[in-house]
């Protein structure tokens, strides 16, 4: 999905910066020839692939880009993560375990895509840990009760479907690759949290509650995750051109609300907006205006959770310390051993 | 790319399955309820706690590991609880979240906390170990059900032998830091071992004779895989550089629903929603 | 030179390429990539992350910094030879067109 900066606060990745810096400068022949290469194979909507010649700009958005998607994704996992210890059915359980551990899965690959491009994801984790990387807003927001898990996955989950979708087919090859397997596994996220909803709708009343009073929390957040208002997203039509981005902010936020309202309706939860209707002229459904100094507030870091998500990683990765560097030393010493061994072998050929 | 999504081959056990045999008729005898009970109770605390390990562990790639191994390990669970259900009417839900404290069956190594990473592993291999010889056993009992559990589990158990012992190798043989906490966890874990090996307290008359003569053939003696444990684990053990903790063992009595201190906390935590909304489906 | 994304000794787990045969019948396939401490972890770290929905039947694992890729700066001239070889494809012989068993 993609992550939106605050208004002023782009933040400069340092090993963005360093990767690209490689191309920038007086452009030489090779460096027309290469672009001259890469605006062709962008206007014949084939892949660009790591080593070919790519733009300082392409390179950083896209590692900006992929990499706080794949943070999102780590991040993403502790709001559900929360109620696996808690879920009330073991099936429910076991499905949250499986959806949470996926997302671990699309973070890794993420972050394999974003490392063909020079950075590697040592680096992105420290960014991630020392508060210098951006994720998705949506992650700093509670999930104060178990209607959550249904609310993030059916329209939180389903908001970043839509997003990723056209994704498949971005014009950097690893990227595509990557979201072709996430899409395929995040299928289920988004149905598993339909149901969710639906199994609360049939329930008791205080279930039928419970799902409500998320869907009102979410709804909003959800269709904010498509970024600002297109006149208010000036690098939208830089990824547009070079085919990162398939379709606008609008366009598939629009897409988004088109396919939530019959869903609502099959669940019977009302979806917070007095000014949701179809317009029968459009054929789409139009709906309010949002409030988008919420989101603003949260992306500054003053949501509910910004400095709980980013801490609790931090620890989980400095807690993890001392396993990484105990299997990393155990390589080293086997790997010692077996050099020594095969040159005790020669030595005992030669003599 | 292709990526694959196939169904499990059928025949393979799951908790649905069995529920739609029970729906058929299947009915656990009430010594095989208490059975699979106490192993399921065993399964799901230890699901349980692996649980928590997720978006905790020491790198993104051992978080999936970590989850794999929980899922494979809740599934025998509720597969275990689903049987074991058959013969009160109940389903695996009612038996883990409307169950008190004394009325668990679970021995009290499953109970224990997470603990560091090192304390983890210690668990997991004392626990794969006797899992492996145990369902490797039960897939030659007679019941039908049991067996095709036992059947899945044992190539699941496999894997989590081996996670385990790489791991214990790596932590042993790894750095200062790393020797000493999976020393520390083997010892915090040893003094647990010795229950898993006694008799099941149905096979020892504790529920009643009826209960023991109703289960031979079908149930597996844990005394007689302790040999297995004992020539198995020690020697892991050395192999890592590290001393086989020479600690005294717990009064246990899990299968008699005496549990640890940590198990009142798990279980208000594990069943705190479901009982807010007694009879409700999710 | 090795595989994109390779990171060489900067990182504390190098970087892995995973290959998986996805049935019996068909050849290993690049999958993605992962991070490991040795070999042994890594081919257990692929098992787990890109086997976990019945994906595969068997895996590979290479150190990144092991594989040996052709030079991009010579893609050109690299891939050049083929071109204008129709004549290696069934499709070129046209005359042949409509016969049985050809």
């Amino acid at each position: 999905m993609d992550v939106f900066e605050a208004p002023g606060t782009a933040p400069e990745s340092a090993a963005a910066t360093q990767t690209a810096a490689a191309s920038t400068g007086a452009p030489t022949a090779e460096d027309e020839q290469g672009l001259a290469r890469f605006l062709e194979l962008i206007e014949s909507d084939a892949r660009v692939e790591p080593t070919d010649w790519m733009p300082a700009a392409y390179r950083k958005t896209l590692v900006r880009q992929i990499s706080q998607h794949a943070h999102s994704e780590i991040i993403g996992m502790q709001p559900e993560g929360n109620w696996i210890t808690r879920a009330p059915s073991l099936k429910r359980k076991a499905i949250l375990m499986a959806k949470v551990q996926d997302e671990a899965g699309h973070g890794l690959y993420l972050y394999s895509a974003a490392q063909t491009l020079g950075t590697d994801r040592d680096t992105m984790f420290e960014q991630l840990i020392t508060g210098k990387a951006k994720y998705s807003s949506i992650f700093n927001y509670l999930t104060p009760t178990w209607a959550d898990m249904g609310s993030i996955g059916w329209l939180v989950d389903g908001a970043a479907i839509c997003n990723q979708v056209p994704l498949c087919r971005a014009s950097y090859g690893p990227y595509g690759r990557a979201m072709v397997r996430i899409c395929k596994e995040e299928s289920f996220h988004q149905r598993q949290g339909f149901e969710i909803l639906l199994s609360l709708m049939n329930g008791t009343d205080a279930q039928r509650q419970m799902a409500q009073e998320s869907v009102n929390r979410w709804y909003a957040p959800a269709l904010m995750m498509f970024g600002p208002p297109d006149e208010d997203s000036p690098n939208s039509q830089q990824s547009m051109a070079w085919k990162i981005k398939r379709f606008s902010n609008d366009d598939l936020r629009q897409r988004f609300v088109d396919m939530l309202v019959p869903q609502a309706e099959i669940l019977g939860v009302t979806l917070p907006d007095p000014d949701l209707k179809f317009n029968e002229e459009t054929g789409h459904y139009d709906f309010g205006e949002l409030d988008w100094s919420e989101f603003y507030e949260v992306l500054k870091g003053n949501g509910q959770a910004n400095t709980v998500r980013v801490a609790k990683r931090r620890a989980a990765h400095e807690n993890g310390a001392w396993v990484r560097e105990a299997a990393r030393a155990y390589a080293d010493k086997q790997a010692a051993a077996a050099e020594a061994a095969a040159l005790a072998a020669n030595e005992m050929v030669a003599a | 790319m292709s990526v694959k999504q196939r169904q499990a081959p059928t025949g393979i056990v799951t908790p649905e399955l069995i529920e739609a045999e029970i729906e058929g008729g299947l009915v656990a005898t009430e010594a095989v309820a208490q059975y699979a009970l106490g192993l399921g109770d065993d399964a799901l605390i230890l699901a349980h706690r692996l649980g928590e390990w997720i978006a905790n562990g020491p790198e993104l790639e051992e978080d999936i590991a970590l989850g794999n191994i929980g899922l494979d390990i809740l599934g025998h669970a509720r597969s275990l609880l689903t049987y074991a259900g058959s013969a009160w009417g109940k389903t695996e839900d009612d038996l883990a979240y409307f169950r008190s404290e004394p009325e668990f069956r679970c021995r009290q190594l499953f109970e224990q906390p997470i603990g560091d990473f090192g304390q983890t592993i210690a668990r997991q291999l004392i626990a794969s170990v006797y899992f492996d010889s145990l369902y490797r056993a039960l897939m030659h009992s007679s019941d039908k059900t049991l067996a095709a559990i036992a059947a899945k589990a044992t190539k699941e158990v496999d894997y989590h032998l081996d996670h385990s012992t790489q791991w214990l190798l790596r932590l042993g043989l790894g750095t200062d830091e790393s020797a000493f906490r999976m020393q520390r966890g083997l010892d915090a874990m040893w003094p647990f071992v010795d229950e898993l090996y006694r008799a099941e307290p149905v096979a020892s008359g504790d529920f009643g004779a009826e209960l023991a003569e109703g289960l031979e053939g079908i149930a597996v003696d844990p005394r007689a895989l302790r040999a297995e444990f004992d020539a198995v684990v020690p020697q892991l053990v050395r192999d890592a550089g590290l001393t086989v903790p020479q600690t005294s063992a717990v009064r246990g009595g899990g299968r008699q629903g005496i549990h640890s201190e940590a198990f009142g906390p798990l279980l208000a935590e594990m069943q705190v929603l479901a009982r807010q909304h007694p009879g409700a489906s999710w | 030179m090795p595989s994109p994304g390779d990171s060489g000794a900067r990182e504390e787990w190098p970087l892995w390429e995973v290959f998986v045969r996805s049935s019996r019948g068909l050849s290993h396939v690049h999958a993605g990539s992962l991070h490991a401490p040795d070999e042994t972890m890594a081919v257990r770290n692929a098992r787990d992350l890109y086997t976990r929905r019945n994906e595969g039947v068997s895996v590979w694992v290479v150190r990144a910094s092991d594989i040996t890729a052709s030079d991009p700066d010579a893609k050109g001239a690299f891939f050049e030879s083929p071109q204008g070889k129709d004549f290696r494809h069934a499709i070129y012989y046209t005359k042949s067109e409509g016969v049985a068993h050809l």
